[in-house]
């Protein structure tokens, strides 16, 4: 990510230091993980002290500090698509591909992660991947879906 | 479009709007909530625009693409207007036909119709509001969304949107504000229930130049979707809400904190608030009253305990969402240190209808302790998920049954979990109890936000707790030690009692351990975790017994205590599982017996679905050992052989 696009995403929130959390949200969704110098150079522009910007990257579920697989999985684990057997769909689909939540593959294929519900329910369980949906999902099922990505 | 000035600028703007509308003309409404669209909803709507545009019908008929109406089990789904008929589980093949027949030639057609479930004459329904489903609802709050594209403000207009700002800034009295909502009764939707009213007249007298008033849709319980669904299909109904509650309160600032896991109600809110602020909703001066009033919209970061309002405060300022001991209440002390006013989403959005009908028109529905409606999300194991929004006192047998139309499958129902990881489970024997915030509290449970989660015979309860908890020891922000400490115990005896090591005395010492961590935790989510524990063990004691005493789950989901086994009599080597089983843990072959290798199962279920109705070879075991292998020669189906 280039410097001119982070000094951009500052400038929109006038470099105030309490829209910390939005400005590292813009980043993590342009760049898709928070490199280091990123954080180090938000920190110098907002004047927030790097070690306040680690605790909040580190509380937020939204941020991440580790590069993304060129796919994002999600799978929902809300309370509907946990009833419905989204435990396991999540243990299949980590067979499948070899990592777990929050981890990322060595070819940087696939990033893995559980959401706590995207509300659709009526579909449960649900897998999203790159942000579209695969509803009623069921562990063989989610072979033939992932197989399609590449 | 200039800048609205005055009420009477404002009514002679929405004669406009109406006039230039005929009701006549046929009009598309698509449903392209986040449920529809991740049905396919979008192909629909491009078929439609381009079929439209095939049969040059561009200006015959009108399509509008709409907010949630909340049948989100057939979607993706359409009304017709001015007839009102309605299209379930369209696709985008359908658009032809559609065009063609029912625009066109006015005729219904059939196959895309409700069909009541249950009858052999396969009954059909053509008008939406004639479905069970609706039926059986009171839709004060989301019955618009269907009616208006939440991207365009003259929609809301058409609707009578905005008039109740209009009457309450240019009319009323900000105190006569906060007496109408006192009188309204209005509990606040978003868990607790604490009385808006009061809530508001708190911040009200709190001396202090500088107020905020804030819209929590931090709507984070899993398996609800209620201010979603406001806020994405109707997001003017909120800001004129906010707008109204910031006159009576005296705050020039306001704020939405919505998760950032909702971007279709990120993208809607924002294009109201610029929308407003253009035809002087917003801004300064609104309507020629002299009130001014801005909203700014903050993305939450994915962070459960943020909907607690005193930690959606510490996050807006731009910190770890922490709570903060009360008192002072954020009426007094809130936001940057200046008295503050949180609602819910939905609380919000009763405050225009408030405004516009009188406080009666609250009162005169729901209980003596809870009025109006409350929007549930209905989802699980059951018939109809969705959206419903039904008057306060109705039964849950009632939401469940009619409006819910009952259990999938013919399987039984075991309990309702509302309230989310606050909540707890209801059994049957309390189905016909009201929904109302003090009933709710008696059997062990909440009303909280509006989740409402279905189980059947399927459900381990104990699994269900277990569940719950690994959710609040993830979303615990480990601020308080009784809420991290205690929820991580509790979570760990739970995991020992579903993988077969639980002890005798553990029930008790979760039932302990709730005590400590309800009563010392700093915040609702630490006093509110036992809540699931406590309920399933009340209700559902035995089954937590089955699992300490005879290592069994009787609802076959504990993956430690069950095992897969395929029953040498039934099975007639089909094959089917064989290929299917994801960890080839079966082994056989043509005419060939197949056989779990219990080794290698994973125990995914997948033989279980796959293995026909009518061999029904793949069975679950829990409690008991699996039974050897029959042997080897034995394993040979001889062909043709009609002997068993």
């Amino acid at each position: 990510m280039s410097n001119g696009k982070i000094d951009k995403i500052i400038d929109k929130y006038q470099g105030d230091a309490g829209s910390l959390i939005q400005v590292l949200l813009e980043i993590q969704s342009e760049n898709r993980w928070l490199p280091k110098e990123a954080l180090d150079k938000v920190s110098k522009k907002l004047k927030v002290p790097l070690n306040r910007i680690q605790h909040i990257v580190t509380f937020y579920k939204a941020f991440s500090l580790l590069p993304k697989g060129r796919h994002e999985i999600h799978i929902c684990t809300g309370t509907a698509c946990h009833v419905r057997g989204a435990p396991r769909l999540l243990d299949s689909v980590q067979d499948l591909i070899g990592i777990r939540p929050g981890e990322t593959d060595l070819d940087l294929k696939f990033s893995l992660e559980t959401v706590n519900c995207v509300g659709c329910c009526a579909l449960g369980p649900v897998m999203v991947v790159d942000g579209e949906y695969h509803g009623k999902m069921a562990p063989a099922k989610s072979e033939e879906v992932l197989k399609s990505y590449d | 479009m200039p800048r609205i000035n005055s009420p009477a600028e404002l009514e002679a703007f929405r004669k406009d709007i109406i006039s230039k509308r005929d009701r006549n003309k046929p009009c598309i409404a698509v449903c392209t909530g986040t449920g529809c669209l991740a049905l396919g909803a979008a192909n629909v709507v491009t078929a439609l625009k381009k079929e439209i545009k095939k049969q040059r019908l561009g200006t015959k008929v009108d399509l509008r693409e709409t907010g949630c109406p909340g049948f989100c089990e057939r979607g993706p789904l359409l009304v017709i207007y001015p007839e009102e008929i309605c299209y379930l589980q369209v696709q985008p093949g359908d658009a032809e036909e559609i065009i063609s027949q029912t625009i066109v030639a006015k005729k219904v057609i059939d196959r895309l119709l409700y069909v009541v479930p249950s009858t052999k004459s396969d009954e059909k329904i053509v008008r939406e509001s004639e479905i069970p489903f609706y039926k059986n609802q009171l839709r004060n709050l989301i019955g618009n969304n269907i009616k208006l594209d939440p991207k365009s403000i003259d929609d809301y207009l058409a609707v009578g949107g905005y008039a109740a700002l209009a009457k309450a800034l240019c009319q009323e009295t900000p105190e006569h504000v906060v007496d109408l909502v006192k009188s309204s009764k209005l509990r606040g939707r978003g868990g607790a229930g604490f009385p808006a009213g009061m809530k508001w007249e708190f911040a009200r007298k709190s001396p202090n130049k500088t107020k905020y008033v804030i819209v929590n849709a931090d709507e984070g319980d899993p398996g609800a979707f209620m201010d979603r669904a406001l806020l994405e299909g109707n997001p003017h109904s909120v800001l004129e809400g906010l707008t109204i509650g910031a006159y009576a309160i005296g705050a020039h600032e306001g704020y939405i904190y919505v998760r950032q896991e909702y971007p279709l109600a990120v993208e809607n809110a924002g294009i109201a608030i610029k929308q407003a602020e253009k035809y002087g909703f917003l801004g300064e001066n609104i309507l020629g009253s002299g009130f001014d009033f801005t909203i700014t919209m903050h993305q939450g970061a994915g962070a459960f305990v943020c909907g607690e309002e005193t930690a959606l405060l510490s996050s807006l300022e731009g910190k770890p969402g922490e709570p903060r001991p009360r008192p002072p209440y954020p009426a007094v002390k809130g936001l940057w240190g200046k008295p503050t006013n949180i609602n819910n989403v939905e609380t919000w959005a009763n405050i225009p209808l408030i405004i516009n009908n009188g406080a009666d028109f609250l009162t005169s529905i729901g209980t003596e302790g809870s009025k109006g409606t409350k929007i549930f999300s209905l989802v699980g194991k059951v018939n109809n998920t969705g959206l419903v929004e039904v008057p306060m006192g109705i039964t849950l047998r009632d939401i469940i049954y009619k409006v819910g139309g009952g259990i999938p499958e013919g399987k039984k129902f075991k309990a309702v979990q509302t309230g989310g990881p606050s909540g707890g489970c209801i059994p049957e024997e309390h189905l016909d109890i009201k929904v109302d915030f003090d009933e709710l509290a008696k059997v062990g449970a909440i009303m909280g936000s509006g989740g409402m989660i279905v189980m059947d015979e399927d459900t381990c309860m104990v699994d269900v707790a277990k569940y719950f908890l690994d959710f609040l020891s993830d979303e615990s922000c480990g601020k308080c030690s009784p809420c991290r400490e205690g929820i991580r115990q509790m979570l760990k005896i739970l995991t020992n009692i579903s993988e077969g090591r639980g002890r005798e005395g553990d029930i008790e010492l979760l039932e302990e351990l709730s005590e400590a961590t309800g009563d010392a935790s700093l915040c609702a989510l630490g006093r509110t975790a036992p809540n699931p524990v406590l309920s399933t063990i009340r209700y559902f004691r035995d089954e937590y017994e089955a699992h300490i005493k005879e290592k069994r789950c009787p609802a076959y989901v504990c993956k430690e205590l069950i095992s897969y086994y395929i029953d040498p009599d039934k099975c007639k080597a089909c094959m089917i599982c064989l290929r299917k089983c994801p960890a080839e843990a079966i082994i056989g072959g043509k005419n060939k017996i197949h056989v779990i290798d219990q080794g290698k199962c994973t125990k995914c279920g997948t033989c279980f679905e796959v293995c026909p109705d009518r061999f029904g070879a793949v069975t679950r075991l829990s409690g008991e050992p699996v039974p050897p292998s029959i042997p080897e020669e034995k394993r040979i189906i001889a062909k043709k052989s009609k002997k068993k």
